[in-house]
């Protein structure tokens, strides 16, 4: 049953991929579709049977796939709590994206090739969540990259696409650099990549040291923070988040389940599945929670004032990442995976919901061009509604259960850290209720700030300047426009009204709102309350001393009130601001310019890095090229010799370099000749 | 029959076929077309004669095997031939690319056919006969023969500075051979004998033994090609024509790591011992400083072959690290390089056939009229990134590995390669094949052909095989690595037990 979980997908690639051309893009759709769902209802039967049921921790091996001396590498799939909850979370919601972009997807001539790569994505990920081992994590970890990178260059007509597209792979590369770096140290350590024979040993090594880079550290420690390097590029933590903005250039279902729902999670699920590891170094653990807490907060921030529509849920992705690392790293494993989970059916759900809106107004994705959707697509309104709801942390949605459990145990952890963590993520609290709903109103209430007719596929801005300073980077912010005529030509009856989309695309919208509703009311008892211990079963380690999980139900009152009141805060102010003084937003962001522009520029990580990477990358390289290799190795080396012995030979020998055999022909019998000569002579 | 056993047929198909284009008369549009069928008849023959010689050859043990010897120059000095799991995944290499460089000549080729498709089928010889040669003056014979042919390919079939660029090559590899050349010398006379398994077992004194390094890594480093003597190469393979472009990095370059693992490394233990900080600084300058060069370059071959020097990098690195995972992924990474390298120049070629130019510019939105040749392109690139899944990660890795167990500092500095590959062979492959097809001469380009696709297809799968199931080729390199682990964990002893006794 593994095997077909996992390899389905593949054959779904691998049919779409090489036949699509063959079958045409309709069959393809359905076969990768349906292999997809079938795919997602076993997953959901291993999840009854692992998660639920008490079917033990099982490993499957496929075959073996290196060995190197002491070094093991096997393809093989590791089956626990863990994994099954990364099954559901991964087929669930690639079986609905899939579904939804038959319809999405429908005017676009490349349909087999964008499901092929649908499905290559989502094998690559279930080999992720599968691994036995680092090695075949790492697979995964680089398979999820290049489908991103796929998907994301998707329409490669568009520039901009295929520079996010770069972008994205290589930012991910510096993560994998410490990802391999962590994988080379634990190999050193225990002698062994897989995670059976790595984690019962690592108590053993809690005092280990190790020499790195000639410096003395304490082992677990600098390998948990060299795997975590790889999680914070994956992830798109603080330092390492610049992609995830960018990756919005690919068609929206795309970020629905890559960049929201499930590739990005991948840091957070390795850090849970080496919690073993990272349990033994509590340096590491407190790294993790700062980062997470900076990176809630500083998404928040850059999300408030953005104004196209992906973007901004972009911003509130990587803001989410940043409380399920706050999770981990105070040590509630728990909810941390519990976040992940529920955060994938609301992220999804605003996503799909915001390719909904996006189909309906003929891909405009920017706000300042939209409002009043309401009357016309009443069913996504609807649905985006519950989506923030859940997000928000509206009580009894799904998000009140996961973000909410976060902050407390960061309360709950009393360090230092955790109180910082404890202390932004309150303050991102706030500010995801207030963009969440200004999103919501800028879209769906108001005045309608397009017209009737107006031509949105050629993409001009009339309304360039909403909030009083003008925009920096808005000129992409359109999907193509040859699949924007396309749809024009399809029409063709001139009549530009929002429309509500086709059935295929509000199936998965309602039952992803229908998840988000559920998922926490249902699932708080097993993952993070008294269930715990049957539910997990061992799949996330906990030191004997960690008692997080217990202490979070111990708190001062006014603690576990404090998100709500910040959600009903944020609220208030987004109604303010943007239903009753519509005023408020373009004189705010006029009197304070210098916020204003730091914030809608991504507090300038962009410049900054091209500043002091990219450029003095080039440069270097060019100089090394030009002068190193140019100058110095060529002008001393052979270009010099030459260009002497040409001096002393001219006035002697004309050079005719017409005839290469000769040269050729004069030099082997010289070699021969020394050869022979030198041979004879030590021969007698 | 006669003596001679299957390694000798390997050697002399080669030149049977080469014998057999020389006697065709005329240059006639049908003499040109048997000549191009002799020659790829005769690469597949001899791959399949390669083959067999697999087939009889057992993975299992270290030592030599198929051994065939006759008498030659004198004693000591004997035409010996034998492989082992080094030297047969070499072999198989080079009769595998040999087919696919012909098929690549097939129309490019248009002015003296014949004497092109002798030269091949010589450097096949010459190529075959360093991977099997069993004593040190054959393998140096072969070693440089291959020089000529290679240099008349240059010289001759290349492009506008082609004299250039072979004559850069030439002196580059021979000034590098003449101290090789010395050495071999000074071994004869110190052991009485050429004869490499005896020499295997020769222990040269320790001081001796750095001169003879010196000088047989002066060949092999210019081989390679490390940095600092890579120069000739970017020239080389930007001149060449692509199927010799394909030979020079599908085999020459591998000739280098070859001669190291063959000579030095087992030879010469406690050298290797003391000059390993070398060859780390050295390969770990050749990954950063080519990468970033590759970064930078305007010309596709050129950026190809500054990213095989890098690459190259990790095989020294991973050479000399001295540990399984180290020799293994090294000697893997270069069987990998080989087809990976290969193909992509074969992919420079199948766009420099039609436009006549290499320039990146010249280039960009090819997807929109030529998909399988993106897919194709695509692939490739991500193999020379090293994506797990592909054949290029498993030498990268395995050779990172190593060098993290023998230094830190080495594989810390190295994996930044693995950002910067990422960066020069992306951005090229949106330069070239992404974008919108604007340029007007790019809009009458036309996919791949059947031929091309029957060259690309094979190696292409190949690429995925072994970076899924990398087993057949690691296995072959594992009992020779034991018997080699063996050597240094004695020398290791011995230099220990010495500064014991200094202190």
């Amino acid at each position: 049953m593994y095997h077909a979980i996992v390899f389905l997908p593949l054959v779904g690639f691998l049919i779409a991929g090489l036949f699509g051309r063959l079958i045409g893009p309709r069959p393809s759709e359905i076969v990768t579709t349906a292999l997809l769902f079938v795919s997602a209802f076993l997953s959901w039967i291993a999840f009854f049977q692992v998660a639920l049921g008490d079917t033990p921790m099982l490993r499957v091996q496929v075959a073996q796939w290196m060995s190197v001396g002491d070094l093991n590498v096997d393809w093989a799939f590791r089956i626990d709590t863990l994994t099954a909850v990364m099954l559901i979370v991964v087929n669930s919601v690639s079986a609905l994206v899939h579904l939804y972009s038959i319809g999405y997807m429908h005017e676009d001539p490349h349909r087999p090739r964008f499901f092929a790569y649908l499905s290559l994505f989502t094998f690559a990920m279930l080999m992720l969540v599968t691994a036995d081992n680092l090695v075949q994590m790492f697979f995964g970890w680089e398979g999820v990259g290049l489908a991103s990178y796929l998907l994301i260059g998707f329409w490669y007509q568009k520039d901009s696409a295929n520079a996010a597209a770069m972008k994205a792979f290589i930012v991910n590369r510096v993560g994998d650099f410490g990802f391999l770096l962590g994988i080379f140290t634990l190999f050193v350590l225990f002698n062994s990549v897989t995670f059976e024979q790595i984690f019962p040993r690592v108590a053993d090594m809690a005092n280990a040291n190790f020499r790195f880079l000639g410096v003395e550290w304490h082992a677990m420690t600098i390998a948990a923070l060299l795997l975590f390097m790889g999680a914070m590029g994956k992830s798109a933590q603080f330092l390492l988040h610049t992609w995830l903005p960018d990756a919005m250039e690919g068609p929206t279902p795309v970020s629905a389940l890559i960049h929201a729902a499930t590739m990005v999670t991948a840091g957070v699920f390795m850090v849970a599945r080496l919690s073993p590891i990272f349990e033994y170094a509590p340096a590491a653990l407190t790294v993790v929670t700062i980062i997470g807490g900076i990176t809630a907060f500083f998404a928040a921030t850059v999300g408030l004032v953005q104004n196209d529509i992906k973007r901004v849920i972009a911003y509130s992705t990587c803001s989410q990442l940043g409380y399920m690392f706050v999770g981990l790293g105070v040590g509630a494993y728990g909810a941390g995976v519990f976040h992940l989970f529920t955060h994938a059916f609301f992220k999804a759900l605003l996503f799909l919901g915001a390719g909904s809106v996006i189909h309906a107004m003929h891909h405009e994705q920017d706000m300042r061009n939209m409002g009043a959707l309401r009357k016309y697509i009443p069913f996504t309104t609807a649905m985006m509604a519950i989506g923030t709801l859940a997000l928000t942390g509206f009580p009894f949605t799904a998000g009140y259960y996961s973000k909410d459990a976060i902050i407390e145990a960061a309360f709950a952890k009393h360090s230092a850290a955790g109180t910082f963590a404890f202390i932004a993520t309150v303050v991102a609290a706030f500010m995801t209720s207030f963009y969440s709903w200004r999103l919501f109103f800028l879209t769906f209430e108001g005045k309608a700030r397009w017209s009737h007719g107006h031509d949105h596929a050629h993409g001009h801005h009339a309304h360039g300047s909403h909030e009083g300073v003008e925009h920096d980077d808005h000129n992409h912010d359109v999907e193509p426009a040859h699949h924007a005529d396309h749809e024009h030509g399809h029409h063709g009856h001139g009549d530009h009204k929002p429309h509500e989309s086709p059935l295929v695309m509000l199936i998965p919208l309602a039952l992803l709102a229908l998840g988000a509703l559920v998922a926490g009311i249902i699932f708080h008892h097993d993952f993070i309350g008294e269930g715990y211990n049957d539910f997990w079963k061992g799949a996330l380690y906990t030191r004997p001393d960690n008692h997080i999980l217990e202490e979070m139900h111990h708190l001062p009152g006014w603690v576990p009130l404090l998100p709500t009141v910040m959600m009903i805060l944020g609220f208030v102010l987004a109604v303010y601001m943007y239903m009753l003084d519509t005023k408020k937003p373009a004189q705010l962001a006029a009197e304070h310019p210098l916020l204003y522009r730091f914030l809608l520029n991504k507090w300038y990580f962009d410049e900054l890095y091209d500043l002091i990477f990219v450029r003095p990358a080039m440069w270097l390289g060019r100089f090394l090229w030009r002068t190193g290799d140019g100058r110095i190795i060529d002008g001393l080396g052979p270009d010099g010799i030459s260009a002497r012995v040409m001096d002393v030979t001219r006035g002697v020998v004309r050079v005719q370099t017409g005839y290469v055999y000769h040269y050729a022909f004069a030099m082997l019998i010289g070699v021969a000749a020394l050869v022979t000569f030198y041979l004879f002579r030590g021969a007698h | 029959m006669l003596g001679f056993g299957i390694l000798s047929g390997l050697l002399i198909l080669p030149l049977l076929g080469a014998a057999f284009i020389l006697t065709l008369r005329g240059d006639s549009e049908a003499a040109r077309s048997n000549a191009r069928w002799a020659a790829l008849i005769t690469t597949i023959i001899t791959f399949l004669l390669s083959l067999v010689a697999w087939g009889r050859f057992d993975t299992g043990i270290s030592s030599f095997q198929l051994v065939e010897s006759h008498a030659w120059l004198a004693e000591g000095i004997a035409f010996k031939l034998g492989v082992d799991g080094f030297s047969m995944p070499f072999i198989l290499l080079t009769t595998f690319l040999m087919p696919f460089c012909i098929l690549a000549s097939w129309e490019s080729i248009t002015h003296r056919v014949k004497e092109y498709f002798v030269a091949f089928l010589v450097l096949e010889t010459t190529m075959i006969g360093v991977f099997q040669a069993l004593d040190l003056v054959l393998f140096y014979l072969f070693f440089e023969a291959g020089l000529i042919p290679m240099f008349l390919i240059i010289g001759i079939w290349g492009g506008k500075r082609r004299i250039y660029a072979s004559f850069k090559f030439f002196l580059y590899t021979l000034l590098g051979s003449v101290l090789m050349l010395l050495a071999i010398m000074a071994m004869y006379w110190a052991a009485g004998t050429t004869d490499i398994p005896t020499l295997l077992t020769h222990e040269f004194p320790a001081n001796m033994q750095i001169w003879l390094w010196l000088a047989f890594f002066a060949s092999f480093a210019v081989k390679m090609p490390m940095w600092p003597v890579h120069t000739w190469l970017p020239d080389a393979h930007v001149e060449a024509p692509t199927a010799g472009s394909v030979i020079l990095a599908g085999i020459l370059l591998k000739m280098g790591g070859y001669g190291f693992i063959r000579v030095s490394l087992p030879m010469f233990p406690d050298a290797s011992i003391y000059f390993a900080p070398l060859v780390f600084a050295l390969s770990v300058i050749a990954i950063v400083y080519t990468s970033l060069v590759a970064l930078m370059q305007e010309d596709m071959k050129k950026l190809i072959a500054y990213s095989s020097v890098a690459h190259m990098g990790f095989v020294t690195m991973g050479l000399f690290s001295m540990n399984p995972q180290g020799i293994q992924g090294a000697m893997f990474q270069m069987v990998s390089h080989g087809l990976v390298s290969g193909a992509l120049f074969l992919c420079v070629g199948v766009v420099y056939d039609r436009m006549h130019t290499r320039e990146i510019k010249a280039y960009g939105g090819l997807v929109n009229r030529m998909p399988l040749y993106a897919v194709v392109f695509l692939i490739l690139t991500m193999a020379n990134v090293g994506l797990p899944g592909t054949s290029g990660f498993v030498g990268e890795f395995l050779s990172l590995m190593g060098a993290f167990r023998a230094n830190t500092w080495v594989s810390f500095l190295a994996t930044t390669g693995v950002i910067l590959s990422a960066a020069y062979a992306l951005w090229l492959y949106r330069r070239v094949v992404y974008g919108p097809l604007e340029k007007p001469e790019l809009q009458s380009i036309t996919d791949l052909n059947r031929r091309e696709m029957i060259s690309l297809i094979p190696l292409v799968l190949l690429v995925i095989y072994y970076g899924v199931q990398p087993g057949p080729i690691l296995d072959a390199f594992a009992a020779p690595t034991d018997a080699l682990m063996k050597t240094y964990q004695a020398a290791l002893t011995t230099i220990q037990t010495a500064a014991v006794a200094v202190h």
